[in-house]
């Protein structure tokens, strides 16, 4: 009855950019009406193997093939792009990228229009296709006016339209909210029980994605499969850990109470459960553990009194926020998508003028305080590097900030060599820019924003598109700056990054602050969770699972917990 | 977000309710005519017609202001380079020379040259307002439906409309580096020098060509991904059908269209003569 419809034969691809495979003997069936999920970390490979799929290797990314692969019983270097478009279709992972056309309808036709259908067909086709993705009353809706959520929807919508048999989704919750993401993986779930699609998803997100059944995990590590099995067989492995991808929280509760995991348990949804005698061996746990005392207060160094703003003639995107954030802190700021968290810190930082209230650097007032010499006390690190960096040479960058303020050159390379060597980029300091990684241009551009000693810093997404080894390093170098003394403050979408590492956080829903609060008290409570699209942690089910009488305060220990085994706490 | 320029501005209006390919059509028919003749009469009418047009479009000076002000400055420009390298160009045309201001030689200014300018300038006014008119009354996606329609590779058409689209875009990763660069030291205000800040403009350049090939290659992939360019033609979602209005407009065009060129060359001249 399984009949196969992806069929990979011993193999191998190599870029001809690149000097040795990005895949190596790859073996892989994929049956039909199949839902898989593909992890690994930065660089396997993965994203590699869905442009085999889809057609972006060999025809736009060109490279050696050995070996086979055949989609619907073809091999695919026999198909043109075009004829493979047909069979997979992709949703990629920047849904503001993909979309081509400019209302919801022109792009869910686009594909129809170069197929040259009629224009009445057409319309009728995509009228159909709305319905399904629940977006039909949004036809001449324009990308602006949508939220993250709807954009995914839209571009699944214009993948759609094409009957495919195999729907590829790299990275669909890159970008996207906690609750938004989690709306998404159960869409994508409809969508294939209803038209009994192939679905392949490539995530490294794997417990956002295990919110709904998956049939099998594909991990894969440095080009090669290195595990093919169900989701609850991989979870009761060791797999994962070794790999270097981020274990669901439950299961390294679970784990950490020295439980025995076995397949039985049904690992894969944590809110069926079987604990079995893993329930006493958590009461345990919880009682042999215990929380780091929090440090004491010390003095403020920003205050942000009663903050509005609009952008022109626009309702208020940031509404009467008032906050105060004490020396050495590390914060989060969290919110849905388009909530005002980018605005207030570009407010923070002086990018933005014309707002009301008032706004205190170690209580002086900051109103008359230009860009650049608040750049000096509040550095500003952007999501996208690309938008910071404007020099060829690592060392030329950094110090930029430096030679505009005329700083003496003795001085420049002293302070250059300081932060290039807390960044741990010293040994790449005469390298070019371009042979740098994602994550290390991040780290050239805090870097840059270092050298300038400012006492606060402000991240936008420090996180966003890293996977668990690469954020794990991020963060902990940015929790040894917060050591050094400087105050963090991060805006971010990421639950487990404000539960790991931010002790406090800030959220904010439609431009006002609707909780300032522990994140441990933010993610247990239920209307704060919904009003900022936030997700509850998994962690809180499986403790009132357990019958742990204080929900809250197993995460508190879990997490305290876990930056002590982690080792980066103080 | 703030004002965005050359962007299409939603309204509801006569000239919106026109077919793209029409409004290009036209467009197309009113600068060459601007082109061609010199005819300070035709120019006049010209201008004053698209003022009229202006107002029926509801499109607010100052929505199109920052673009207009950059074209006048071009304009400005356009006039001082012609004043420098040819100052005697009027009394060649016209044949007589009647000085106004007496500096030196050449350089003596005449009436002739002036209305020659004042020609040359009205020329201008007569295309900018028709030109942005029908970039921002104009749906970008059917813009590309409409250069199609009267021709054009659909693919070119498509770029073309990718990049319209794509200016408020590069607008806001501009504004973000200025800030990001502001905030490192970089002086873009009037405080610095005008070479330094050329300088230092420099620095936003690099960094907004590296994001806007980051936004190209996704967009082609997507674009690829979904069959663009698998056939010779493509129908459009957006392309409206020419109705009652279009057909009229077009008349009418057309009609100016004939009517300027017999005017401006029954008299074997392009250039009306006030001086004879």
């Amino acid at each position: 009855m399984k009949k196969p419809i992806i069929c990979f034969n011993n193999f191998t691809f190599k870029y001809d950019s690149q000097k040795n495979p990005t895949l190596h003997d790859i073996n892989l069936t994929i049956n039909q009406g199949e839902k898989i999920l593909i992890v690994g970390p930065s660089g396997c490979g993965k994203s590699t193997l869905g442009h085999c799929l889809n057609g972006l290797v060999p025809f736009a990314y060109k490279g050696d093939i050995t070996g086979s692969l055949k989609v619907n019983g073809q091999e695919t270097k026999d198909l043109t792009i075009f004829s493979l478009s047909k069979i997979v279709g992709t949703v990629l992972q920047d849904p503001d990228g993909q979309f081509i056309g400019l209302s919801v309808g022109e792009d869910i036709a686009f594909s129809l229009e170069n197929d040259e259908v009629p224009i009445d067909i057409m319309k009728e086709k995509v009228i159909d296709i709305s319905k399904l993705i629940n977006m039909e009353k949004y036809l001449g809706a324009s990308v602006h006016e949508l939220s993250g959520g709807q954009r995914q929807r839209v571009a699944l919508g214009g993948v759609l339209v094409e009957q495919v048999d195999v729907l590829l989704f790299d990275e669909p919750l890159a970008n996207l909210d906690p609750a938004t993401g989690r709306h998404a993986i159960k869409l994508i779930d409809e969508i294939q029980k209803e038209l009994h699609t192939t679905v392949i998803i490539i995530e490294h997100r794997l417990e956002d994605v295990l919110d709904q059944h998956v049939d099998r995990i594909i991990v894969m590590d440095q080009g090669r499969i290195i595990s093919d099995t169900t989701p609850n067989e991989l979870l009761a492995s060791s797999i994962l850990e070794q790999t270097n991808i981020r274990e669901p929280l439950y299961i390294r509760a679970l784990k950490y109470a020295n439980c025995k995991l076995t397949p039985e348990m049904n690992l894969e949804h944590f809110n069926k459960l079987n604990l079995y005698d893993c329930k006493e061996a958590l009461h345990n746990w919880y009682k042999s553990t215990s929380i780091q005392k929090s440090l004491p207060e010390a003095e403020s160094i920003l205050e942000v009194e009663k903050i509005t703003f609009a952008y022109g003639a626009q309702k208020p995107t940031i509404n009467d926020i008032s906050f105060t954030i004490r020396k050495g802190e590390m914060i989060s700021i969290v919110g849905k998508n388009g909530a005002g968290k980018s605005t207030l810190s570009r407010l923070i930082c002086g990018f933005e003028k014309g707002h009301s209230g008032k706004m205190f650097f170690a209580g002086e007032d900051m109103k008359d305080v230009t860009i650049r010499e608040r750049a000096e006390k509040i550095g500003m690190v952007m999501q996208n590097p690309n938008h910071m960096i404007s020099k060829h040479m690592i060392y030329d960058e950094v110090a930029l900030g430096l030679v505009l303020r005329g700083i003496s050159e003795d001085e420049i390379k002293e302070r250059v060599e300081k932060a290039l060597q807390v960044c741990g980029l010293f040994p790449f300091r005469n390298w070019p820019i371009s042979a740098l990684s994602f994550g290390q241009r991040k780290r050239v551009t805090i870097a840059s924003i270092l050298v300038l000693n400012p006492e606060v810093i402000i991240l936008d997404e420090p996180t966003a598109g890293q996977d668990f080894f690469h954020y794990t390093q991020i963060m902990e170098f940015l929790a040894k700056l917060n050591r050094l003394g400087i105050t963090i403050i991060m805006v971010t979408h990421d639950m487990h990054l404000m539960l790991e590492y931010t002790p406090r956080c800030l959220v904010i829903a439609d431009g006002k602050l609707i909780a300032d609060d522990s994140a441990v008290n933010v993610l247990s409570n239920k209307k704060i969770v919904e009003a900022a699209n936030l997700k509850q942690t998994s962690l809180f089910e499986l403790a009132r699972r357990a019958n742990i009488e204080h929900p809250t305060e197993f995460v508190a220990r879990f997490i305290s917990f876990d930056k002590e085994v982690r080792g980066f706490g103080n | 977000m703030a004002t965005e320029m050359l962007a299409y501005i939603d309204r509801k209006s006569f000239i919106h309710g026109l077919s793209g390919a029409t409004k290009l059509i036209i467009f197309i028919m009113w600068s060459s005519i601007a082109m061609l003749t010199y005819d300070t009469r035709i120019l006049l009418v010209l201008f004053i017609f698209s003022m009229i047009v202006l107002k029926v479009s509801k499109i607010k000076l100052r929505e199109i202001g920052f673009v207009l002000l950059f074209i006048l400055a071009f304009l400005l420009l356009n006039n001082i380079a012609i004043y420098i390298f040819s100052p005697q160009e009027g009394v060649k045309i016209y044949g007589t020379s009647h000085v106004l201001v007496e500096i030196v030689g050449r350089y003596n200014i005449t009436l002739e040259q002036l209305f020659y300018q004042f020609n040359i300038t009205l020329k201008y006014f007569a295309v900018i307002p028709a030109a942005l008119l029908f970039i921002v009354t104009t749906h970008p996606s059917e813009f590309a439906a409409s250069l199609n329609k009267i021709g054009v590779n659909y693919k070119i058409a498509y770029s073309v409309s990718l990049a319209l689209r794509y200016i408020p875009d590069i607008q806001r990763d501009f504004r973000t580096i200025a800030q990001a660069q502001q905030a490192r030291g970089i002086d873009l205000s009037s405080k610095e020098k005008l070479t330094k800040r050329i300088k230092n403009a420099g620095s936003i350049i690099l960094p907004l060509i590296l994001s806007s090939l980051d936004r190209i290659d996704t967009i082609s992939n997507a674009m690829e991904l979904r069959a663009f360019g698998k056939k010779k033609q493509r129908t459009w979602y957006n392309e409206r059908n020419f109705n009652r209005h279009d057909y009229v407009t077009m008349l009418v065009g057309f009609i100016i269209l004939i009517v300027s060129l017999v005017i401006t060359f029954s008299d074997g001249s392009r250039f009306y003569n006030p001086f004879v």
